[in-house]
């Protein structure tokens, strides 16, 4: 009971500190001071860094839908309709979803790992000592770049797995291109790709946050940054998923 | 109205008094507490570090040393007592507030803390850049004045991961006293470095007090840098600073204060410390 007991007050204690310092973020993205040149650089690292991998993961997601999709939709002779099954399972869903969670895997990471170890070196207390505050010189660039730079990453990742997708539609299951192409625009709501592209908002906003929040409650040297980097990735997957369910349940009621 | 420290029963001085007068208390702990759930880190500790002086506390390892900087930096908060820095007390500050006392304030964190991303250029004059917003050209100047102070200007356009031990501490004292601080705060700016290392560290510590005037706390648990730094004065000579042993009165500007199970149980200049007969004293200094 007691244990039960003391991991609930370490949990609500997580939960408050979370919260304050998503709070901070805030005021520290309307009120300055601002550090511009922490805010780009976090947009080339976060968003130009994660391209590739980005890239990748929607391109083969997309190939791979299409060539199972293929299989499945030969026993109802609708092969054709392949691009719909591509376009409205990347755009509405795996798109942001993966896109997320390549993103907890690469920027959670090393958020995670970076302010860790900057916790445990006294780097964070230096800045403080320094007349900076840490939330707005480490965390708001972060959190700023990884909210804006999400959407962005998502459309890429859509926009190649569609065209995985075409890849494999063309080359393997002999589907015409033109037919590809009208099915892919014909499978989706005025309101799917307004869906696909607000969720990776409130996304990109969940992992990084998450991932300094984690790095600077980092305690026990080179063990703890180890500890801070785990748990990141694992709470940032998690949150991913839960919060993609929450968000695409309040978008379904609202917008459709 | 201006708030007034009270340096005596019955005496107050205001900020602007304690700023530009010799001697004031830059530093004033009066009573204060600090305990982690059940663990008193620190009891009813008092002290006062007058301006142009030093104050070398000494405890072993867990005995609230550091803990009694990171007070004056606002880094923690007391659960009882007082503190007064610069004329402004720090204990019921929020972190806006304290931005504006550690603008005055240097600290050499243990390691040096240096940020690994930066030359050793941007370190040493990231304040100035950074939260003072001085142009370029005036950072470059005062940074390459502050490395020639500690004689590290070749490494201005190195990484921290291309310095020793010793020559990252000084980049850090660098980095504290750039926007010339009125106090600058040492925590165990000499441990893990050997003796000579050592001593280039402590006599950066003795040049900035006797050269520049800056008030300064030193919390260490070497000995040997503890009574180098009490018992030497830097002169700007001829020929540059010279480093030479401190006369009795200068000595006695340096004051020693024990610290045990986060109780102040000696406070006084070097002389007496090596005279007392406290067990504990005794122990420590053998």
């Amino acid at each position: 009971m007691d244990i039960l007991i003391r991991w609930l007050k370490d949990a609500l204690l997580e939960l408050q500190e979370y919260v304050r310092l998503c709070k901070a973020t805030a005021r520290g993205m309307v009120t300055g001071p601002y550090y511009y040149r922490d805010i780009v650089e976090q947009f080339d690292l976060i968003g130009m860094g994660s391209l590739t991998v980005v890239v990748l993961t929607g391109m083969f997601t997309g190939a791979v839908l299409a060539l199972q999709s293929g299989m499945t939709l030969d026993q109802f002779g609708a092969r054709p309709f392949v691009g719909r099954l591509v376009s409205a399972s990347m755009i509405k869903e795996l798109g942001p979803v993966l896109t997320g969670l390549m993103l907890t895997s690469r920027v959670g990471s090393s958020i995670a790992a970076e302010l860790g170890s900057m916790v445990v070196a006294d780097q964070v207390n230096a800045l403080r000592a320094l007349g900076t505050d840490p939330i707005r010189k480490l965390v708001v660039p972060r959190v700023l770049a990884g909210t804006l730079m999400c959407p962005v990453l998502t459309v890429v990742s859509d926009f190649v797995g569609v065209l995985g997708g075409w890849l494999i539609a063309v080359l393997q299951l002999r589907v015409a291109s033109s037919l590809y192409w009208s099915s892919v625009l014909e499978a989706l709501y005025p309101q799917d790709p307004w869906m696909g592209l607000l969720k990776p908002f409130f996304l990109g906003f969940a992992i990084v946050s998450i991932s300094c929040h984690v790095g600077l409650r980092t305690r026990g040297g080179t063990q703890g940054v180890g500890r801070a980097v785990t748990t990141a990735v694992v709470a940032s997957s998690v949150a991913v998923l839960a919060v993609d369910f929450f968000i695409t349940r309040l978008l379904i009621t609202l917008m459709y | 109205m201006e708030p007034t420290v009270e340096i005596a029963p019955g005496t107050t001085m205001t900020r602007q008094d304690i700023l530009d007068q010799a001697g004031a208390p830059v530093v004033v702990f009066d009573r204060v507490r600090l305990a982690f759930d059940e663990k008193v880190i620190l009891e009813q500790v008092s002290f006062t570090l007058l301006k142009g002086h030093t104050k070398i506390i000494l405890g072993a390892s867990g005995a609230g040393k550091s803990t009694i900087l990171k007070l004056i930096l606002g880094l923690l908060q007391p659960d009882a007592g007082v503190i007064w820095v610069n004329g402004e007390r720090v204990d019921q500050m929020n972190e806006k507030e304290l931005m504006r006392v550690r603008a005055d304030l240097g600290m050499v964190f243990q390691e040096g803390a240096l940020f690994d991303s930066l030359t050793v250029r941007e370190n040493v004059g990231y304040k100035l850049s950074e939260e003072l917003h001085w142009p370029d050209g005036q950072v470059n100047g005062r940074v390459e004045e502050v490395l020639g102070f500690i004689g590290l200007g070749q490494f201005i356009d190195r990484m921290p991961s291309e310095l020793s031990g010793g020559q990252r501490r000084r980049v850090a004292i660098a980095r504290a006293m750039a926007a010339k601080p009125r106090v600058l705060l040492y925590d165990e700016p000499t441990t893990g470095l050997d003796p000579m290392t050592a001593t280039t560290v402590d006599e950066e510590i003795v040049k900035l007090r006797d050269i520049e005037g800056v008030s300064s706390i030193v919390v260490t648990h070497q000995l040997r840098d503890a009574f180098y730094v009490a018992g030497h004065r830097a002169l700007r000579g001829p020929e540059g600073i010279v480093i030479e042993e401190a006369d009795e009165q200068k000595s006695e500007e340096a004051e020693f204060i024990m610290l045990k199970d986060g109780h102040i149980i000696f406070e006084g200049p070097a002389g007496e410390l090596r005279r007392s007969r406290d067990p504990y004293l005794r122990k420590f200094l053998e």
